[in-house]
């Protein structure tokens, strides 16, 4: 997936500190890691945050290990020893740790297929009406986070619109007012901002959308709808 | 740039290759020495009581003999990498959270990096901790504890009682005279 050279909507310093340092819900990474899977600028700045991240462990203080704490931690070496070189369960940052499982590379990036189960094909869709699709995928909680498939032309379904909401392009674009947002691309809505999105003419939008507003598990409202409601 | 930071950085790089190589337990022991009790600090100021912290801490370092084959210094310098180590077994172990990575670019594990390329990544590094440390107090502050509090922006508003505002515009500008440091 390079397409890095037309993204022009980016992940925020906020939301890179936030991954960077691990504070970030889980759904929230999981739309981050992939957008800087698809983004080579954003895995710069990301980088540059965990070398933030380095130097406040290395001028931080220190506090005493135990006694015989480095014989203790080399006798756990020598019991996980046979397993060394695998990939063992002991998780550590991207590039250096070959987390993924070796996959074809398809249309979702890595971190998204771990969550899938697989590329597009193994998406298990629901239809949320008027030809919307969505997944909702696995994860912590306190924030949650979905796979859409916006016909063309349709609206992207308001999925929350408290809190704050990151849409991330897969396939296809929408747009919202007079912006494009395409493959790579990431809309960031916090609850000021008034957003209609509307998946663009041509091929079909697949999104990953994540929010941190409470989960509701009722089918979700096509905006079209919405003034109708309010009347 | 200071000479003497890179140079440090660079005596780390070293200490993993040994590991690496010949399975080290001296450099191992250095290694350990000045990083543990800092991994051990940062998980106690993430909410990880001593116990804890320690077992933490040791698990993280025995990660760093096993994945010394993976360390690359032309990406990041010995503190990056052991950081990133203990924010993953935080995630891991505090809020028992999955942590999503970005795909792995192409890259061959076994080329031999070219040493200009580890000095630049290393230098820029040193060049980073020695501005970090140079920051005013206020600011400097707030970016601890976005990354050792494990609090969002907003619960570190909640906790100061400053404005969110104010925190964001101050960590954008500790952001604004690193990154004018690293030029
Ligand atoms: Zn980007």
């Amino acid at each position: 997936m390079t397409m890095t050279q037309t993204i022009s909507h980016h992940l925020t310093d906020a939301l890179l500190m936030g991954y960077s340092a691990g504070t970030l819900p889980e759904a929230f990474s999981l739309v981050v890691a992939t957008h800087i899977s698809m983004c080579d600028e954003c895995r710069a700045r990301a980088a540059t945050f965990d070398t933030v991240g380095g130097a406040m462990l290395e001028t931080s203080q220190a506090v005493a290990m135990d006694e015989g704490s480095l014989e203790a931690t080399m006798a756990r070496i020598s019991a996980a020893q046979p397993v060394a070189r695998g990939n063992g369960a002991a998780t550590q940052a991207g590039q250096m740790q070959g987390q993924h499982q070796q996959r074809p590379r398809g249309v979702l990036p890595a971190p998204l297929q771990d969550y899938v189960g697989g590329d597009l094909e193994q998406i298990n869709w629901r239809p949320v009406g008027m030809g919307v699709r969505q997944a909702l995928l696995p994860t912590s909680r306190s924030a949650s986070v979905r796979l859409l498939y916006i016909p063309a032309g349709a609206s992207v379904p308001d999925h929350g619109h408290r809190g704050l909401e990151l849409t991330l392009v897969l396939q296809g674009a929408f747009m919202d007012g007079d912006l494009r947002f395409g493959p790579g691309d990431i809309e960031i809505a916090t609850e000021e901002l008034e957003h209609t999105p509307i998946a663009a003419q041509g091929a079909d939008c697949i999104c990953l959308a994540a929010t941190d507003a409470p989960l509701r598990f009722r089918a979700l409202m096509p905006r079209l709808a919405q003034p109708f409601l309010r009347i | 740039m200071n000479e003497e930071l890179a140079n440090g950085q660079d005596q780390w790089v070293s200490y993993v290759a040994r590991v690496r190589d010949a399975q080290d337990q001296h450099a191992f022991a250095e290694l350990f020495r000045h990083f543990a009790p800092r991994v051990k600090y940062f998980l106690m100021r993430s909410g990880a009581d001593a116990g804890l912290a320690e077992e933490c801490a040791q698990e993280v370092m025995a990660t760093l003999w096993h994945k010394a084959h993976l360390f690359d210094p032309t990406r990041a310098s010995v503190a990056t990498w052991i950081f990133t180590i203990a924010r993953n077994r935080r995630i891991d172990a505090l809020r028992k959270e999955r942590r999503a990575e970005p795909e792995d670019l192409p890259w061959g594990p076994e080329e031999a990096a070219p040493q200009d390329q580890v000095l630049a990544l290393q230098e820029e590094a040193a060049a980073l901790g020695d501005a970090l440390s140079k920051l005013p107090e206020k600011q400097r502050i707030l970016i601890e504890r976005a990354y050792f509090g494990d609090l969002s922006h907003s619960e570190i508003a909640e906790e100061t009682g400053l404005p969110l505002g104010t925190i964001k515009s101050r960590i954008r500008l500790a952001l604004d005279r690193l990154r004018h440091a690293m030029k």
